[in-house]
């Protein structure tokens, strides 16, 4: 069945992509090392970014690679470093009372969600893109200008406010960091 | 799949065969070949040429003009031990050399070092690789080597190497703003992403070359930011001798150096070749009409331009001094991310008409002086209680408790 619908490549590709996904994954959650788990993230990423080129979409490959792999991850690495990881870490507290029964509860509900719409709804049909209607993204230039157009003309009020949540996102950064810097001179005037 | 591979290389056109792979496999080969022997020779020519500049001979010992000293430095780094320091992450620090190496080799790939051939009916682009993304790939590629950089410095257990990768890490984020901005800009004009037709765009004649055609602005901030994100002088703090010893690489040692000192080397090159593709034609130049040799001139101006950039990096070495790190993140920051955007909204709006184009360049004109303002008003800033703004209530957490959690008990 699933051989006369797709061709040994594809399906190749696509368990490639998915191993590389899972085991990433996996591997986030599971290992000590804080840098081995990002590692592990950026594995997740490469999966993810061979999906996309494997559903036509190149543009969100790359763009997943540049943005996630090569600018967020070394963020999290970077801050990883400094705070570093030698430091012995305390599992076993809890800082929100019953937090891993909330976390199964939340894990069930998300991955019974899931199930429940690839079932039921007609989001997943296995066709290319929901953007365009049913239509199989265009290659090379063309997904560009399909995804421009959509960003830009269906979906502009979305990206604006993604913009905006930026912004305030960074200002919202910069006005901690400085008025962490105003109790800590106060605290040293106080001990001194 | 095969449409898809159609759409970037007319090798594919007809589906793949036999004789396609082995057209695919002989360019891999030859790709590799010409990259490994250009490194020999870079090396060669940058010890060379560094030591004319500062009045010494160089190697001279092994070959005809010292030709064959590299090899003999790369034999005797085989020969050396290969240490692996005890507070050292042993997985990281094995892997981290190959994560500069292939970054390096994908990018090379993706470069046009001449024009179509025709072998046995199939087109044939003497290029390793064109994919649809072909400017993005290099992008993302030049995002990724920060890994083998910030985990070598990291995995080394050791000061100075983490220093240096913490160094790297910011350097080479900073840097890649003002690139992506400037490839922007070149992919505004061209209306194409493949590093194929960003060379044929610039086909008709010198004055067509992005160069010349998007103002020379662009042009000199990818030259900053590239250097930059090579970690080449003046923007070496990564390997800063006088500060951090000898950089991310300090623990290294025998093979695993010499990978590391092969990246550079190879960066450097397909460095100077991306400025070449993107701003000077790539092969494009004057071809004589000589009879069945009309495809090797492309391949020469190719390589006279990339040859220029590549002792224009050596010259850069020899002549200026290193940046401070302030320096070097203001530069960043506070110069070329705001010209670079600047700038492509300038040449996006004449693209669409001249007179968006002076708009955008009014309104650009007024958004710099306002920078420029606050840049002042932020220097004169006193660093101090008095000049930050005042605390505003109390914060969702006491710092006492956050210091319990992270900190244990105290």
């Amino acid at each position: 069945m699933i051989g006369a619908t797709y061709a040994l490549a594809s399906i190749l590709v696509f368990v490639t992509a998915a191993l590389l996904i899972l085991v990433g994954a996996v591997g986030v959650i599971t290992l000590k090392n804080p840098v081995h788990s990002a590692l592990s993230l950026i594995m997740t990423l490469f999966g993810v970014a061979v999906a996309f080129v494997a559903q036509g979409a190149d543009f969100l490959a790359a763009v997943e690679i540049i943005v996630y792999a090569g600018a967020i991850v070394v963020l999290f690495l970077f801050v990883i470093m400094f705070l570093g990881v030698d430091r012995k870490e305390h599992v076993h507290v809890e800082p929100l009372v019953g937090q891993r029964a909330f976390a199964a509860v939340g894990v069930v509900v998300t991955v019974g969600g899931l199930i429940t719409l690839m079932a039921r709804s007609h989001w997943v049909t296995g066709a290319m893109s929901v953007s365009t209607k049913g239509v199989a993204l265009a290659s090379g230039q063309d997904n560009v200008k399909q995804l421009g157009t959509a960003v830009f003309t269906t979906y502009l009020f979305a990206f604006e406010a993604t913009a905006v949540l930026l912004v305030i996102a960074v200002v919202g950064a910069v006005l901690l960091a400085r008025r962490e810097r105003a109790l800590q001179s106060e605290e040293v005037e106080v001990e001194a | 799949m095969n449409q898809l591979l159609a759409s970037s290389d007319p090798l594919f056109a007809h589906g793949v065969n036999g004789v396609v792979l082995l057209i695919v496999l002989v360019k891999v080969l030859v790709g590799f070949g010409a990259l490994m022997g250009s490194v020999v020779i870079m090396i060669w020519f940058e010890r060379k040429a560094i030591s004319d500049m500062q009045s010494r001979i160089g190697p001279q010992r092994w070959g005809p003009f010292g030709l064959l000293q590299t090899l003999a430095d790369g034999l005797k780094l085989i020969g050396k031990e290969d240490l692996v320091p005890a507070e050292a992450d042993r997985f990281v620090f094995k892997l981290a050399p190959y994560l500069v190496l292939i970054p390096a080799l994908i990018t090379f790939a993706l470069i046009p070092i001449g024009g179509t051939l025709h072998i046995a009916g199939h087109a044939v682009m003497l290029q390793v690789a064109n994919p649809p993304m072909g400017i993005l790939l290099m992008l993302a590629m030049s995002g990724v080597s920060v890994y083998g950089v910030m985990l070598a410095g990291w995995s080394s257990g050791s000061k100075y190497p983490l220093l240096s990768s913490v160094r790297a890490s910011a350097q080479m984020i900073s840097y890649e703003a003002a690139l992506g901005m400037t490839i922007v800009t070149i992919i505004l004009a061209t209306g194409s992403l493949s590093t194929h037709n960003i060379v044929t765009a610039q086909g008709g004649g010198i004055w067509h070359w992005n160069i010349i055609r998007l103002g020379v602005i662009p042009f000199v901030v990818f030259l900053i930011a590239i250097t930059a994100e090579l970690n080449r002088p003046p923007f070496d703090v990564v390997e800063a001798e006088s500060e951090l010893v000898g950089g991310f690489h300090t623990e290294y040692s025998s093979f695993r150096f010499a990978v590391f000192f092969l990246a550079e080397f190879m960066n450097t090159i397909t460095m100077s070749a991306i400025i070449v593709t993107l701003f000077l034609g790539g092969p494009a130049g004057w071809i004589p009409n000589v009879a069945h040799l009309k495809w090797v001139f492309p391949i020469i101006w190719f390589v006279l331009k990339t040859t220029g950039f590549a002792f224009a990096y050596v010259w850069f070495r020899a002549a200026l001094p290193r940046f401070r790190y302030d320096q070097l993140m203001d530069l960043g920051w506070k110069r070329l991310i705001p010209l670079s955007l600047g700038w492509m909204l300038v040449v996006a709006g004449f693209l669409i008409a001249p007179a968006w184009g002076f708009l955008m360049a009014a309104a650009v004109f007024m958004a710099w002086t306002l920078l420029t303002r606050a840049f002042t008003l932020g220097q004169s800033r006193e660093v101090g209680s008095e000049a930050v703004l005042p605390v505003v209530g109390e914060r969702p957490i006491p710092g006492r408790t956050i210091r319990k959690f992270t900190d244990g008990e105290s």
